[in-house]
């Protein structure tokens, strides 16, 4: 996608492989309390509702609205000069988190808070993305 | 006395030229050059300095000042690592070992090489606390500071109507008093038409909403008040100060208000140490990384309602004789990017009457803020006394 030119990589730790695993299924995994049941992103060990370490993953719905987002056209990192400009929108999730993810398809122009949107996973990139709700 | 309340002053202040282009020497080098005049201002040897805070991301540590100065005997040592919000940050973390009684006369002291070195845009992710953004956003294009904050400002002008000219009254105010100041990096006038004019970094900010990358030094002396009575220069009291952290301090994307930073919760704290009001306040710099941060601090810090911020700073009301003149040197947008440190050393000047061109007439209170890593606040009201 672009070249020899590396994206910045992600080193993941322990306490979130498993959603990276995920993404490699094609799945964006939220986790979920064991004990109260309250979701948290990005991943971390503990709740910051009740203090559990128990905890287990849910693959998000796909549903998302638009709170925010900015379209970028200065080239920050070498790998993303070919995608200039680009949309990365920041969504809430019914399942009560954020994803920020950037926006395939669709002219940015377009977007408004409250915007439905679909969130999925580039099999070209591994990562969340973000496209126009059928 | 409530608080921390008068129990210390900045005593001395110092900064090298700042600029972009040939290096004038290391990040110590320019540290230590801005130590130096600090001290010297305050009347002090450098000796007599017993606490020092190093602002610096690691380059500069506490026992470089042994070494170069001959301390002998450092009594305290600290760092207060919230990006742009370390200098002011500092202040009361100075100001609460000298009430305790541990040092007399503590170093605040930041050189950087943002322009001749690393350059600062593209290298925060090196700092641990980007860690969360680093492994979930930046892979997918979120890398600089521009593109991490440009939601806030998005949302902001979604849900107030705040608009990109509101922001560039921000910046062509700043860079005019840049070039009263006469130490600044950028000295060529703008305008509104120019800042809209000026190529999109990451929608809404466009280059001019963007601070600097700059070379310098600066640095401040605060000492025990009842020290400072008797030094060099007018004494300048820190009569309120606070840090406050934003909810989803580490990663904004999951913030439950996305326009509200850190100072919102330090502010009211530091107003009733002070014992004053924000009609009291004369004088006001205001981190300015962004032209938008600048805005929104000017809420949350309660000068006016959320909201209400693109208003508030139109028609020229941050500029001098406006209703509250800001960043009177050109702060980090048009002076030099120094995390803050000059809009500390710039507070001091103002009111100690040293203002020069951009002096406001008869300033004797006002308010120096902070702005980091993500949202981190931190603010400092001073009064001459």
């Amino acid at each position: 996608m672009s070249g020899a030119i590396e994206r910045p990589r992600a080193e993941p730790s322990a306490d979130t492989q498993p959603y990276w695993d995920g993404l490699a299924r094609g799945e964006i995994l939220l986790q979920r309390c064991g004990e109260c049941g309250k979701f948290r992103h990005y991943p971390r060990p503990m709740c910051d509702g009740c203090f559990s370490f128990a905890h287990g993953w849910v693959a998000a719905s796909g549903e998302a609205t638009v709170h925010s987002w900015t379209v970028t056209h200065h080239p920050f990192h070498p790998a993303f000069r070919p995608l200039l400009p680009y949309a990365l929108v920041t969504v809430d999730l019914p399942e009560g988190v954020r994803v920020l993810a950037p926006l395939e398809g669709g002219d940015p122009a377009d977007l408004r808070i409250g915007m439905r949107l679909r969130l999925g996973v580039d099999a070209a990139t591994g990562l969340p993305v973000l496209r126009g709700a059928a | 006395m409530p608080g921390l309340r008068d129990v210390a002053a900045i005593t001395g202040i110092g900064e090298t030229s700042y600029r972009r282009g040939e290096a004038q020497g290391s990040s110590l080098s320019l540290t230590l050059q801005a130590s130096l005049a600090a001290i010297a201002d305050a009347g002090l040897y450098p000796r007599d300095i017993d606490g020092v805070i190093p602002i610096a991301s690691g380059a500069v540590v506490a026992e470089d000042f042994i070494t170069n100065f001959g301390i002998p005997d450092l009594r305290f040592s600290a760092t207060t690592p919230m990006g742009g919000a370390s200098p002011v940050a500092a202040i009361q973390c100075a100001a609460a070992a000298i009430a305790a009684g541990i040092c007399r006369h503590v170093l605040l002291p930041i050189g950087r090489t943002g322009y001749s070195g690393a350059r600062i845009s593209t290298r925060v992710h090196q700092m641990p606390q980007f860690r969360v953004v680093g492994e979930f956003e930046m892979p997918m294009g979120g890398i600089a500071p521009a593109q991490l904050y440009a939601p806030m400002a998005r949302r902001h002008m979604e849900m107030f109507g705040t608009t990109s000219r509101q922001l560039a009254e921000i910046a062509v105010t700043t860079r005019n008093h840049a070039i009263l100041n006469g130490n600044a990096a950028m000295t060529k006038p703008i305008s509104i038409e120019d800042h809209q004019d000026s190529r999109m970094i990451s929608d809404p900010l466009r280059l001019l909403d963007c601070s600097l990358e700059s070379d310098g030094g600066a640095a401040v002396v605060i000492s025990a008040a009842d020290a400072a009575r008797d030094m060099r220069r007018p004494r300048v009291l820190v009569s309120g100060m606070a840090e406050g952290h934003p909810d989803s301090p580490s990663v904004i994307t999951q913030r439950p208000e996305l326009t509200r930073l850190g100072i919102a919760k330090a502010a009211p704290r530091a107003f009733a140490m002070a014992g004053v009001t924000h009609a009291d306040i004369d004088v006001a710099e205001i981190y300015d990384c962004f032209t938008y941060i600048v805005l929104c601090q000017l809420e949350d810090l309660g000068f006016c309602a959320k909201g209400e911020g693109g208003a508030f700073v139109e028609g020229g009301a941050l500029g001098l004789g406006g209703r509250l003149p800001v960043n009177t040197h050109g702060g980090l947008l048009s002076q030099a990017h120094m995390a803050g440190m000059n809009h500390i050393v710039e507070l001091v000047r103002q009111l100690r009457g040293d203002g020069g061109a951009a002096q406001v007439a008869g300033a004797e209170i006002g308010v120096v803020t902070g702005y980091g890593d993500m949202g981190d606040g931190s603010i400092a009201i001073m009064r001459r006394g």
